[in-house]
């Protein structure tokens, strides 16, 4: 696909690297229950530790008989499992398992598929500082990396598009060229140049450096709506809000039928129009069922704040790589979090406000 | 029971059946599922990289046909409405061949639609009970279910009608009627749910205007009778089927009235984006003027604009309406004019630019375009089957006998 592609050319910054200090978005006080007790991650810790029960046997069993039967059985069980959202613990547990399971064959390492659920008291929210952002699209290749996109000439995809806005000027030299109309009277103007036109940014930009002093950058990816617009329409509830907040996609109940793609106001969503290309030693094994682990092809995906990370209180990637700090991300219901002091403190807007999508995903300027 | 067998089994010894021409013309169809059993293999196995489609522009030309022929199936009513709600009597007598194009119709949506879905394979997710039918918040179920109940509303109406006449009963008019007035009130319904499914989308503003679901059914009302009288009157050529000079002149004078009301909300639309031309307007102004360089769909625009003034125009003049050697053309020309018009013109420039502005084309592959004749040539080819057997019904042909 051509025209996804954008070079992921390590552009040098004229910013010096400030790391995020802080490395989790928690603060440090409340480091408890990360992982809730009835979680099925830590039930099948508990299952994986004791190995008595049916599924690790038959896994084992499977084992045995070879791993291309392991590859069959577990795709073939994964065809009929239902929508994650209802499934029992018991069969989120057996489905997380099988992935495990599929996934560690494929990529011949150890690979965890998380299903921590949402925690209690918390709603996340990210807030963006447009002044700062250089556009060096770090984020953009770091959230490749943690997410398990798809790479490479085949079939490239990146959640997050940064577009660069040109400033545009107003001169003097221009001020009477403008449109002359019947009796000499002036019916309009062209004394700008590209004037900032919201919307019309530059997808593609490849400059030596960044920042280049007549733009600025505005970096877009999933707004993890409160009303989204993508939830709606989709026929088979495939795609929906967990409770804390991220809206997300249960890749195996998807049938592609890309509703989502067209109802999102802020293209959001990403296609696998063939098989994901990914190359077995840049695959990341930490993933959550709900988020980064390897997609099939014919399934929608987009970002979802990271959410192999934030359940367990670290941030999101593009937080952390964003060598400006222009990215915060926190508890929107924590007065103290970052998100919230920005929101308080700041002054803030949301994309496309008037689409009343309600998104938890904030521009602010200092 | 015996006579429900005998029916069946007269009415598929009769189908495959025909003349020399006949065969021809099924062959000829038949060819276009070679590279469409390829298309689909290839599809199937390398996934959607196969077609033009991109993250940019995801709905393509599959559901562009998928759009225009849920206007086709609609516009059969054209033949169904005045032969009972009118009592107009030349399309009585031939209204269950409105039934069948219907039929052949929805089946090409279906098709169509399966091979825009990237997981086919998990279609039963839909299902309920099984699965999840996201009713009634996201309209591609209403569009499912109405295009279902439809497909099979004509499929019970008309092979109630050619059981009933190939047994020599009468109609049981409490079952029948229901049935049919039920079924003209529901092709309204899946052209509008149709129009709904995209107009609902304020992240589309091409789409996002009220007059989308009567733009899609005046369409529909000119694009469906327009293939109904070629089809008429290649069955009065080819066939002992006479089907009268009045059938045919009340479908040309239904095309021109919606081609009107047509052209008006075309205009009425041209005029309100582009007086002053907003954000909102990009997709518009790339379909008719080309925007930033990017003129893929220019010409398409153009090309179905004349055809549809230059055939609405023929069809104003009553002495070229009732020349039948002349119709056939203008018709084809139409549903050509047409089928761009609501297929790509319409699809297409909704997703270009991207809700966050970015200008990209989209061109279908060759393979997409196999897949889609290849639709065309299986709808065509059930439509002509059908068809036959509902002719061969009519005129007497087959009919039981002990």
């Amino acid at each position: 696909m051509s025209d996804t592609k954008i070079p992921l050319v390590d552009i040098t910054t004229r910013a010096t690297h400030e790391n995020n200090s802080v490395s989790e978005w928690r603060p440090a006080d409340d480091d408890v229950n990360v992982d809730k007790p009835s979680s099925p991650s830590r039930r099948k810790f508990i299952k994986k530790s004791a190995g008595v029960t049916t599924a690790s046997l038959i896994g084992t069993a499977a084992l045995v008989t070879g791993s291309d039967n392991v590859q069959a059985n577990t795709s073939w069980a994964e065809h009929f499992q239902g929508n994650y959202r209802l499934m029992s613990d018991e069969e989120k547990a057996e489905a997380i398992d099988r992935l495990e399971k599929r996934y560690s064959l494929e990529y011949e390492k150890e690979v965890t598929v998380d299903g921590t659920d949402a925690q209690e008291g918390v709603l996340f929210g990210y807030a963006l500082n447009i002044q700062k952002c250089i556009g060096c699209r770090r984020c953009v290749k770091a959230c490749v990396e943690e997410n398990n996109q798809s790479r490479g000439d085949e079939q490239e995809i990146e959640w997050i598009r940064v577009l660069k806005m040109e400033k545009g000027e107003f001169t003097q030299e221009k001020l009477n060229d403008g449109y002359p109309g019947d009796y000499g009277i002036q019916v309009g103007g062209n004394a700008y140049s590209a004037a900032g036109v919201v919307l019309e940014g530059e997808h593609y930009y490849e400059p030596e450096a960044v920042p280049e002093g007549d733009s600025h950058y505005m970096p877009i990816a999933c707004m993890q709506c409160e009303k989204p617009p993508c939830v709606k329409v989709c026929p088979v509830r495939t795609t929906y809000r967990e409770p804390d907040g991220p809206v997300v996609i249960d890749y195996n109940w998807c049938i592609g039928c890309r509703m989502c793609i067209g109802a999102c106001p802020y293209w959001a969503r990403r296609f696998n129009w063939g098989e994901p290309q990914l190359p077995k030693e840049e695959m990341n094994p930490k993933t959550h069922y709900l988020g980064n682990r390897p997609r099939m092809k014919g399934v929608v995906e987009k970002c979802t704040f990271c959410i192999q990370r934030i359940r367990h209180g670290r941030y999101p990637a593009c937080v952390e790589v964003c060598p400006v700090g222009a990215r915060k991300f926190g508890n929107l219901l924590d007065p103290n979090s970052e998100v919230r002091r920005v929101l308080d403190r700041k002054r803030v807007f949301r994309l496309k406000a008037e689409a009343n999508t309600y998104p938890k995903f904030f521009y602010f300027v200092d | 029971m015996n006579v429900m067998i005998k029916f069946v089994l007269d009415y598929l010894g009769y189908i495959i059946r025909g003349d020399k021409k006949y065969y021809l013309w099924l062959g000829f169809l038949a060819l276009f599922i070679i590279p469409w059993l390829y298309g689909n293999f290839m599809q199937l196995k390398y996934g959607m990289i196969v077609t033009g489609l991109t993250d940019q522009v995801s709905w393509g030309l599959y559901l562009a046909n998928f759009v225009f022929l849920v206007g086709v199936a609609a516009g059969a009513v054209t033949v169904v409405f005045p032969a009972y709600v009118y009592k107009f009597e030349p399309l009585h007598k031939v209204s269950v061949l409105g039934e069948m194009l219907a039929v052949a119709s929805v089946v090409m949506c279906l098709l169509f639609v399966l091979m825009h879905m990237g997981r086919p394979d998990r279609l039963w997710h839909m299902i309920p009970v099984i699965g999840i039918y996201n009713f009634p918040h996201s309209m591609l179920t209403w569009d499912v279910l109405v295009l279902t109940v439809y497909l099979f509303l004509n499929l019970i109406g008309g092979f109630y009608f050619l059981y009933k006449k190939y047994a020599g009963e009468p109609l049981n008019n409490k079952f029948y009627l229901p049935v049919i007035f039920i079924a003209i009130g529901w092709a309204i319904s899946i052209h509008t749910v149709t129009a709904f499914l995209i107009n609902t989308m304020p992240a589309r503003p091409m789409w996002h205007h009220g007059m989308m679901p009567i733009r899609f059914i005046s369409t529909a009302f000119a694009a469906g009778p327009a293939l109904i009288i070629i089809v008429f009157l290649t069955i009065r050529k080819n066939t002992a089927l006479w089907i009268e000079d009045k059938a045919i002149d009340l479908l040309s004078t239904i095309v021109v009235a919606c081609l009107t009301i047509a052209l008006f909300l075309t205009m009425s639309e041209v005029v309100t984006e582009l007086y002053h031309p907003t954000e909102h307007s990009a997709g518009l102004q790339y379909l008719i003027l080309g925007k930033h360089g990017l003129e893929n769909l220019v010409p398409f625009f153009w090309g179905s604009l004349v055809a549809m003034v230059l055939g609405w125009v023929l069809l104003m003049i009553p002495s070229i309406r009732k020349n039948y050697n002349v119709l056939s053309f203008i018709c084809a020309m139409l549903f050509l004019g047409i089928w761009i018009e609501k297929g790509m013109g319409l699809l297409i420039p909704g997703s270009i630019p991207t809700p966050i502005g970015e200008f990209t084309q989209y061109s279908p592959t060759l393979l997409e375009i196999g897949n889609c004749l290849g639709n065309w040539a299986i709808g065509f080819i059930i439509m002509t089957l059908l068809l036959k057997g509902a002719i061969g019904i009519l005129l007497g042909d087959v009919k039981y006998s002990k």
